[in-house]
């Protein structure tokens, strides 16, 4: 099994890495389809930032309690 | 030896001996150094901020842009006209984490103090005492109520929604607001170290020496970088507080 072989580190640094997969999707779609509206609307350009951002925030929590659980496991 | 190139533990890039007072409840460090330095920036900005003239000039233009943009950018933007009562709050908010979080790359210092989870942890406890008191404050009693039932949800579902709106809105909300500050700065702080790290470790007379301008430019990128990522993080906390501090109050649902 190859989890087996993995020290303790290697798997804190796996699951970072899995963590960070669906955050990475996320935000993605997410500025991707905030530059598209403000292409669209540039008189709406501001809100949407601050929407953007909120977004971002909320969908990179995710990716950061990966990276601390990869401190908590992995030291 | 390249791939040997010793990486300080983590202790070492986040823990800082003391100058004074070790060990005891005044003990002076670097991160307090910090937060001084914050503080008295921070104070300057309001000094500055009032004084009254008519057609403002220098220090004063540059306080009256920053005080235009929290109350525009966050608070009105957030809460909309009621917002305004809160940004004296907001404003020390944003300005705390932000010049808390430049000294991540002021040389001498290049220490954010929100790599220790105190910093963030503590602001995140004051901001939520503030948005529940002014949830309790608009709503009375009832803003439990307005905080664990959202509209039109069928009796049947309650109970299950209710636990969930209640480790989301008294928990989790919290924590990762704190978690959200403390690890972006956190690793802002490791990612300049190990370029750092990684340029030292290059400069040897060895051949792959000439590879030793990479990790250099990456360190000159990520500070660059990270002087946007310690304006945008403090832009964020105190953009969630106001999200936070209109959810809790509002009476629209």
């Amino acid at each position: 099994m190859l989890l087996a072989e993995l020290s303790n580190k290697g798997v804190a640094a796996l699951t970072y890495g899995l963590a960070a997969i669906g955050p990475g999707v996320g935000i993605g779609y997410l500025v991707g389809q905030a530059v598209q509206a403000m292409a669209r609307q540039p008189e709406s350009a501001g809100m949407v930032r601050t929407t953007m951002f909120l977004g971002i925030a909320f969908v990179e929590a995710l990716a950061l309690i990966g990276f601390v659980v990869f401190f908590l496991a992995g030291a | 030896m390249l791939l040997a190139a010793e990486f300080p533990p983590l202790s070492h890039i986040t823990n800082w001996s003391a100058f004074a007072g070790d060990g005891q409840w005044w003990e002076i460090n670097k991160v307090v150094i910090v937060y001084g330095f914050a503080v008295l920036f921070t104070v300057l900005l309001f000094t500055l901020g009032n004084k009254k003239k008519l057609v403002p000039t220098g220090a004063q233009n540059l306080a009256e842009m920053a005080v235009e943009f929290v109350e525009d950018g966050i608070a009105v933007e957030t809460m909309g006209k009621e917002g305004k009562k809160y940004v004296p709050f907001l404003m020390s908010l944003f300005f705390f984490i932000f010049f808390t979080n430049i000294f991540e790359v002021i040389p001498v210092i290049q220490m954010p103090a929100a790599a220790r989870i105190a910093m963030p942890m503590t602001l995140a406890l004051i901001a939520y005492v503030v948005y529940h008191g002014a949830g309790f404050k608009s709503h009375g009693i009832g803003y439990f109520k307005h905080a664990l039932v959202p509209p039109g949800v069928p009796i049947a579902l309650l109970p299950l929604v209710m636990l969930i709106e209640f480790v989301s809105k008294f928990l989790v909300q919290p924590f990762s607001h704190t978690v959200r500050l403390f690890a972006n700065l956190l690793a802002g702080h490791i990612l300049l170290v190990t370029f750092a790290v990684l340029t030292t470790a290059l400069v040897t007379p060895k051949w792959y020496a000439v590879f030793s301008p990479l990790p250099f430019a990456g360190v000159v990128f990520f500070t660059a970088f990270e002087v946007f990522v310690s304006f945008l993080q403090a832009y964020v906390f105190t953009l969630l507080t106001g999200v936070y501090i209109n959810a809790a109050q509002s009476h629209e649902h």
